[in-house]
């Protein structure tokens, strides 16, 4: 009985003082949805990241670290120290041991966006995600050599559509004054959105890349060395070098055993990793700083908490009257204590529920404008167990500050006459 | 240190109704030990009788009233009320004992300013398992006769008490004294707020009320001439 008393006065004065509390459960609201936003976003970012490529065994590029290696094969940033030469590809290929082999070839750009080399292995063995393939939204896969299939955000960032004539730039950049003017690819296709790198990617075979390239040996254009499409076509255009090869091993047991080949083969310096354990490399040394964003957000939760017994201390100079009509009519100081840790307990609750909601609000409004601005892949989910942690924390964290005004009530009601409150 | 000593010839078992509200012996009390201790008179008051308590600032009348609330401990002599010694209950048994046998009105500001006047004058009978079984015939009824009873406006009965007037705050705060029928009713200077008209009528209907429900009456004030209307009056002087 006296619970229920207690409940329904906290939630009588809880009403009563709604107009200053509303605020502070407004701080604490925005500061709960700031915790769990950094916490739901870091775990989505991390999947969306670990996402990229999936089901490749293997990447093999020239001699680097692994880091480098995965950034520039995988998420199109920095670039190849060196390049590897067609005949260690071919050899690659003669490895029995080896499934499948998808060459990269690298350097060139469209509008700030990565010029991906490939072959038409690459639909077919590469896979993002849940052993997703990469989709086309519409069009087909490159099969000339001056075919070329734009990333889903390429593609409408610059408006383009299928038999639309594009011009590469030589090198990387947004703004290049070499372009591959001569020679224009036409868009045969354009891929659905992934999440990943490969939105922000423009694809063409290895062909088309060697073909753009005659005359162009030193670096530059060469007048009069350069081609028409009509006499590139003509030449061979096996390419001498590429940038990286993705890699699939049948029998996964002998992934290591090829990394090892690999990485002691004598032709050339080469490095073979394994794209799972660089991922989590590099996740760890990004982990550190959404760790310290995590622990910057856990701080203003709890100053908002401070916030909250600020405002409740401030309260209960109003409150004196009331406690002491609660206490000449026979309330226990427990009771009163309860009060303050009831009310403080409530407001925690509403700011949690009003968090979710605003979280789950701003995660499916803000969700299509992540995919576009930053690729960054973020759906609706239920919370996991992490995030429910959380939001048990605030009511529990709630309790204890409730303590404060609650102890102090606690020990000024005891000391309390009728009526009045004994001066100390 | 309460004076054990002193015959307390009543018994202690509850379920005889005592006859005796209120005994108090050679009580004494001092807020700190500077100043010197308050001394009462010995008073013997029988259930349904009523008490007027009259004496100037600093004689020590509202430290009594708290005193026989329970809400602090005299520090020597004995205050026996409805035949319990208070100094062998224990803070949560006076808290009990408040709540289950007595009615508090004061000088003013006697509401809970976010509940409605029927929640006000319902509340002891919330905090008390006792209170709500003797509100006849169920406490809504009994708060609403009362109200009625106190001319409280019904259009005010489920509103907030902050729109009702002084004089219809001390008459809601009588109604909570008297709901669920308590032995004794604590008032401290209720009538100090109001109007002459209003405070005739006020103690008017207290006295008429709690003579009903059987309660005694302990009224403070200064105001001598309402002390005709009581049974016991007592004068308390300022110790010298």
């Amino acid at each position: 009985m006296t619970v229920r008393l207690a409940f329904s006065l906290a939630m009588a004065s809880l009403w009563y003082r709604r107009r200053v509390l509303a605020l502070v459960t407004l701080t604490l609201t925005l500061s709960i949805t700031l915790l769990l936003g950094v916490q739901y976003l870091r775990t989505e970012v991390k999947q969306s990241f670990t996402n990229t490529v999936s089901g490749t065994d293997l990447i093999v590029g020239a001699r680097s670290g692994q880091l480098n290696l995965l950034l520039y094969t995988i998420f199109h940033i920095g670039d190849a120290t060196n390049n590897i030469r067609w005949s260690t590809y071919q050899q690659l290929q003669e490895d029995e041991r080896i499934g499948w082999l998808v060459p990269i070839s690298l350097g060139d750009s469209y509008r700030g966006h990565r010029v991906v080399g490939t072959s038409e292995q690459f639909p077919e063995h590469f896979r993002y995600g849940r052993d997703q393939k990469p989709e086309l939204a519409v069009g087909e896969w490159f099969d000339d050599v001056f075919d070329v299939v734009l990333g889903a955000r390429v593609a409408r960032e610059h408006g383009h559509q299928l038999g639309d004539d594009i011009v590469l730039s030589h090198g990387g950049g947004r703004t290049s004054f070499s372009n591959h003017k001569d020679t224009p690819f036409t868009v045969t296709g354009i891929l659905a959105a992934t999440g990943t790198p490969m939105d922000q990617a423009v694809y063409i075979g290895l062909d088309g890349l060697e073909a753009i390239h005659i005359g162009w040996e030193s670096g530059v254009a060469i007048r009069g060395r350069t081609v028409t499409p009509e006499q590139a076509r003509k030449r061979d255009l096996t390419p001498e070098t590429i940038t990286a090869a993705l890699v699939g091993i049948d029998r996964k047991v002998l992934t290591f055993q090829v990394q090892r080949h690999i990485n002691e083969s004598g032709t050339e310096p080469l490095t073979a990793i394994l794209p799972g354990v660089a991922l989590s490399e590099l996740w760890r040394i990004m982990g550190q700083f959404e760790k310290a964003l995590l622990g910057i957000t856990a701080f203003v939760v709890i100053t908002s908490l401070i916030g909250l017994v600020a405002v409740l201390l401030t309260l209960q100079a109003q409150r004196r009257q009331e406690i002491a009509i609660l206490r000449a009519t026979g309330a226990s100081p427990m009771l009163i204590a309860g009060l303050h840790v009831i009310e403080c307990v409530i407001l925690a609750l509403a700011a949690c529920g009003l968090a979710v909601v605003a979280g789950a609000a701003g995660v499916a409004g803000l969700s299509p404008w992540l995919l576009d601005t930053w690729g960054i892949q973020v759906g609706l989910r239920p919370l996991n167990a992490m995030e429910w942690l959380i939001i048990a924390c605030v009511p529990a964290a709630a309790f204890l500050v409730g303590l404060i005004p609650a102890l102090q009530a606690w020990r000024g009601s005891r000391k309390q006459g009728l009526g009045h409150v004994i001066p100390e | 240190m309460p004076d054990m000593t002193s015959k307390t010839d009543l018994p202690a078992d509850s379920s005889t109704a005592p006859r005796q509200a209120l005994r108090i012996c050679n009580l004494s009390f001092r807020w700190d030990a500077t100043q010197p201790p308050l001394s009462y008179p010995d008073i013997t008051l029988n259930t349904g009788e009523h008490l007027f308590l009259r004496g100037p600032s600093g004689s020590g009348k509202s430290t009594l009233l708290s005193m026989l609330s329970g809400l602090i401990v005299p520090d020597s002599g004995t205050l026996t009320l409805l035949g319990k010694e208070l100094a062998n209950l224990t803070s949560g048994q006076r808290d009990r004992f408040r709540a289950d046998h007595m009615g508090v009105i004061f000088q003013q500001f006697n509401l809970v300013p976010y509940l409605t006047t029927l929640g006000n004058v319902m509340l002891p009978c919330r905090l008390s398992e006792q209170r709500r079984s003797q509100a006849m015939p169920t406490p809504q009824q009994e708060a609403e006769s009362l109200l009625t009873a106190l001319g409280i406006p019904q259009s005010h009965w489920h509103r907030r008490v902050t729109g009702l007037s002084v004089g219809q705050q001390q008459r809601v705060a009588a109604a909570r004294a008297l709901t669920g029928a308590p032995e004794l009713i604590l008032a401290d200077e209720p009538t100090s707020a109001l109007d002459s008209d209003n405070r005739d009528r006020f103690i008017a209907l207290l006295l008429e009320l709690a003579a009903e429900k059987h309660s005694s009456v302990i009224f403070v004030s200064h105001d001598q001439s309402l002390a005709q209307r009581f049974d016991h009056r007592i004068t308390l002087e300022v110790a010298p």
